[in-house]
């Protein structure tokens, strides 16, 4: 067999056999291997001797190159059986060659056959081992997870539950057992549904939940409360997820737990702090308040209410004497008895300071609030014993008792405040009840006395002023300073209203330092307005301000803060203040007197000051009473007309300057500058009026008589009966 | 009740797998009776298909000598399937034996048996991720080992992508590969079409699908419009044996049976 015969014949192989067997060769690559197949062929073909083994190599390495496709078994041997024999040609001395390549095929086959058994083995071993393999780096991998999230479970920080869909616990981590109590055993003896309900569960906890296990919802989260196995409370956010099957349907839940108990501890401290006094643990304003909104919010029907307002007497002293501590010592133990007095029936509350409240709802009248008042004033004025002091001490209580219908929270509680004060003032230790019927402006002096203070502060004075005008030629030469007060409620009041209430708590103090400031700042701005021609200020000193030992200084330091020349200053004084043997006013008005502050005698003719001791006193001026001005339009005026002339003179002859108060007519001024009096103030000449609205007269700089009443618009006095 | 699992993946050996279905049809024996019963079905629908992989085999092995040739010299293969002859590491070492090879595929069996025969090679390895799953694959110790991103890589996606429906968005995700690709990197590509063989097709995806391995085959266009943002190496999209063949003897007179488009790209 020539060697083109030999390629012929490899070529004609592999155009039967391509593309049965995969290999990954291309065809001119697998003629070629092919070829020498052939050649090995022809050799085993031509032997003298025939040897099996090199026909079935031949088979073997044909699967070793991946031949392992029937089809190319089929075709090969096919081929070689039936062109071979044919192309062998000359073959050698007793060599059949037609036997010979059937004994070829036939080992061909068996080696063929022999060595795809093995390589199938092979493979299929090669892969059941690589399934074994990948099914065991699963497993590890799953264990690996498993642990992973055992792990999670065991060390997590948050309760972790897991239970089947009829609520049944079947696990519990560490921080869940340790959140409720339980063991791990115990808690698989509980059910979510039977076992874990708080009577405080909204509806919709369990609804939720329902809808959940039947897998309507996949998670819900809420804040909710379990009890603890030794039935404490536990708060927790709660969130629980459903897991579901492959297919898709419910299969279990897990519950992940938070302990929020200490927030909501801390929740519910601010929201009891919110509304209770932090000392006496009593509820605080805000909470009687809101309390008596609620009463008052709901229907009135025939309901009545009452309220109690105490005010310890005496505490500032006590205060003040013994230290804020046992100051809060007596305040806990006054709040302990009045607890006691009340029970839970009645709301007890501090309102600030020493002053408590307590509300009685649906009173049977009257009597019933009495009665706890009395009750009240007998449990305080048992002694109390703080460390080594024993303390008695009293309180005022101001009682109402009305028909809701009747009153409102605010009147209600002022109502107590106003009662409480006339407890006081009607000295103190005792309870009063609020009677509508008595006199209101009783009441009311009660309510401005205890306010005049804070309204100061609160800016509600303001000072008119009323100009003094020189009878001779009616220039104006200064104003006295009125105060006034805007109460909130009751409109301006004039000082008539007050002054008298302000000498009697001693607030005159205060308040006549204020109009004393307040009148220097303002002759300071007419100073610079008008230079010399400026309008001295008179300002009025209440009887009880001499016996301010800082009164001399105050002045002193008021005059240097506004730069004031002392004679701008008029001090007018009440024969009062100098009435008795103190010698104290004196003193002071000496020292006035030296500073070089003007003093005026006012009201002069209504007390019982002995004329001729006028002359000890260190006075610049005299102003007649307007009770004079009276009398000269009386119809007889004449001997009115007579002592006002020789009061004029004996103060003339004391070298002292004489203003004639209440001019309001032309025929009365006419009198007073007739009998020789210097000064005239009236509405004749102005009404007290604004700054601003001196300033406008004096500008105009014309005779101020003959003004009307209306070219300067004022504020209203309010008139209203106190 | 159980307590939660993290399951045993694709490790069902009843359920047929596509690697080891593919491993059938180039007559290997790396599968199991449920494998080969679905490839006999399937032969039996379609008598040619054994040539078709046949085919794409050779393809991949063009394609790989072809990358060598550009100067590549390393490879991740995506879907690389049961190990067998003619692997790309085998045809790429012996063109330049320093080439390194990352294989990558879902099938833990064929991972497994790829890591055995690996075992030998230090220039490669088999990373068991999903194609979508591209943090798992170049994040792993393997490819770091193997990979060198700075520098142009040959990803192959040979008869992978036809396993990606629609709605997994196989353009983006190419596109996500491009975009790790450094220039002068190439993306080979082969995949199942309907164009030639329509009367094939819906009974063959039809099989796959019930076998649990849903094939979406598609057109030329659409398999072009895959490689965007690629510059398509000549001759482009052609059906597999036409793909730069060794020789004319190797192209079959009907190309059009081999139902199967390869293309590749270049990354500029």
């Amino acid at each position: 067999m020539t060697y083109g015969e030999q390629e012929e014949f490899a070529r004609r192989w592999a155009e039967a056999i391509v593309g049965t067997s995969y290999v990954p060769i291309g065809r001119r690559v697998l003629t070629k291997h092919l070829l020498g197949l052939t050649r090995r062929l022809v050799e085993a073909a031509l032997a003298v001797e025939f040897v099996p083994a090199l026909g079935r190599q031949i088979g073997v390495d044909m699967v070793a190159a991946h031949f392992t496709g029937t089809e190319t078994l089929r075709e090969t041997l096919a081929l070689i059986a039936e062109e071979l024999p044919g192309l062998l040609g000359s073959a050698p001395p007793g060599v059949d060659a037609a036997g010979r390549v059937a004994q070829l095929v036939a080992s061909m086959a068996a080696g063929y056959a022999g060595a795809l058994r093995e390589r199938s083995l092979d493979e299929q071993d090669a892969i059941y081992r690589a399934g074994l393999r990948a099914r065991r780096q699963a497993e590890q991998a799953l264990a690996a997870s498993e642990a992973k999230f055992r792990a999670m479970f065991t060390e997590a920080a948050i309760g972790i539950g897991i239970a089947d869909l009829d609520g049944n616990i079947t696990d519990a981590n560490p921080e869940l057992q340790r959140m409720f109590g339980y063991t791990l055993e115990e808690f698989t003896q509980l059910n979510v549904v039977r076992s874990m309900i708080h009577p405080d569960d909204a509806p919709s906890v369990w609804e939720t939940y329902g809808e959940l296990v039947r897998g309507e919802r996949d998670h819900f989260r809420m804040e909710k409360r379990y009890y603890r196995s030794d039935g404490s409370e536990i708060w927790t956010q709660l969130t629980v997820s459903l897991v579901r099957d492959e297919a898709g349907a419910p299969a279990y839940q897990v519950a992940l737990l938070q302990d929020i108990s200490e927030r909501h501890r801390l929740q519910e401290k601010l929201e009891y702090q919110a509304y209770h006094d932090p000392l006496t643990a009593l509820a605080n304003r805000q909470m009687v308040t809101e309390r008596l909104g609620k009463i008052f919010a709901a229907p009135a029907g025939q309901r009545r209410v009452g309220l109690c307002f105490l005010d310890l007497d005496g505490f500032k002293v006590v205060n003040d004497s013994l230290g804020h501590d046992v100051g809060d010592q007596l305040l806990k133990t006054v709040a302990s008895r009045l607890t006691r007095c009340c029970g839970e029936e009645h709301l007890v509350g501090r309102m600030g300071g020493d002053e408590f409240v307590i509300v009685v709802e649906d009173t049977g009248g009257k009597a019933d609030v009495a009665a706890l008042a009395d009750e009240v004033l007998a449990a305080v004025v048992e002694p109390v014993r703080v460390g080594d002091h024993e303390l008695s001490v009293t309180t005022s209580i101001g009682v109402v008792e009305q028909a809701v219908a009747e009153t409102n929270p605010e009147d209600l509680l002022q109502a107590a405040d106003i009662t409480m004060y006339q407890a006081k003032h009607n000295g103190k230790a005792r309870c009063v009840m609020y009677d509508r019927n008595r006199n209101d402006s009783e009441v009311r002096r009660f309510t401005l006395s205890a306010t005049m203070l804070a309204a100061v502060e609160r800016g509600e004075f303001f000072v008119e002023y009323q100009p003094l005008a020189a009878l001779a030629d009616r220039a104006l030469l200064g104003v006295e300073a009125l105060v006034r007060w805007r109460h909130p409620r009751f409109g301006v009041l004039g000082p008539e209203r007050f002054v008298g209430l302000a000498a009697e708590s001693g607030s005159i103090v205060q308040l006549g330092h204020w109009v004393l400031a307040r009148a220097c700042q303002q002759a300071r701005v007419w100073r610079d307005a008008f230079g010399d021609a400026a309008p001295f200020v008179s300002v009025n000193l209440a009887p009880r301000q001499l016996h301010e030992p800082t009164l001399v200084t105050d002045i002193g330091k008021i005059l240097d803060d506004n730069q004031l020349h002392p004679s701008s200053l008029h001090l007018e004084l009440t024969e009062q203040a100098l009435i008795g043997d103190e010698t104290g006013p004196l003193t002071v008005l000496t020292k006035l007197h030296r500073l070089g502050v003007r003093i005026a005698l006012d009201d002069f003719g209504t007390g019982y000051w002995n004329l001729p001791d006028l002359r000890r006193l260190p006075l610049h001026e005299l102003k007649l009473a307007g009770s004079f001005a009276v009398g000269l339009q009386s119809p007889c005026p004449v001997v009115d007309q007579r002592i006002v002339a020789a009061l004029v003179d004996l103060a003339h002859a004391l070298e002292l300057t004489v203003t004639a108060e209440g001019i309001e007519t032309p025929a009365q001024l006419e009198h007073f500058r007739e009998v020789g009096c210097d000064v005239g103030q009236g509405s004749l000449f102005a009404p007290p009026s604004a700054a601003e609205q001196i300033d406008a007269l004096f500008r105009a700089a014309s005779p101020l008589c003959g003004i009307r009443r209306e070219d300067i618009s004022r504020e209203d006095i309010s008139r209203e009966a106190l | 009740m159980e307590k939660p699992s993290w399951g045993l993946g694709d490790l069902d050996i009843e359920q047929p797998s596509p690697a080891r279905v593919y491993d059938c049809y180039l007559g290997g024996c790396h599968n199991f009776v449920a494998d080969r019963r679905v490839a006999r079905r399937a032969v039996d629908l379609w008598p040619e298909l054994p040539l078709i992989m046949q085919a794409n085999r050779a393809f991949l092995r063009r394609s790989v000598r072809y990358l060598v040739r550009q100067g590549i010299t390393q490879f991740l293969d995506i879907g690389s399937g049961i190990p067998t002859e003619g692997n790309v590491h085998e045809v790429a070492q012996v063109a330049s034996p320093l080439s390194r090879v990352l294989y990558v595929d879902i099938d833990p069996v064929a991972v497994a048996h790829s890591r055995a025969l690996l075992a030998r090679n230090p220039l490669a390895d088999i990373v068991q991720a999903d194609l979508r799953d591209m943090e798992a694959i170049f994040d792993n110790p393997r490819a770091r080992r193997l990979l060198d991103l700075d520098q142009p890589i040959g990803v192959l996606m040979v008869a992978m992508l036809h396993f990606v429906p629609d709605e997994a968005d196989p353009a983006h995700i190419v596109a996500q590969y491009r975009k790790t690709m450094v220039p002068g990197s190439y993306l080979v590509v082969s995949h199942a079409s309907h164009e030639g063989r329509p009367d094939q097709a819906g009974p063959h995806t039809e099989l796959y699908r019930r076998a649990g391995a849903p094939l979406r085959m598609r057109s030329r266009l659409e398999i072009e419009a895959l490689l965007d943002g690629f510059d398509l190496v000549p001759p482009g999209v052609v059906f597999l044996p036409l793909w730069r063949p060794d020789s004319p003897a190797d192209v079959d007179d009907h190309p059009e049976r081999f139902t199967g488009f390869a293309v590749m790209g270049r990354r500029e």
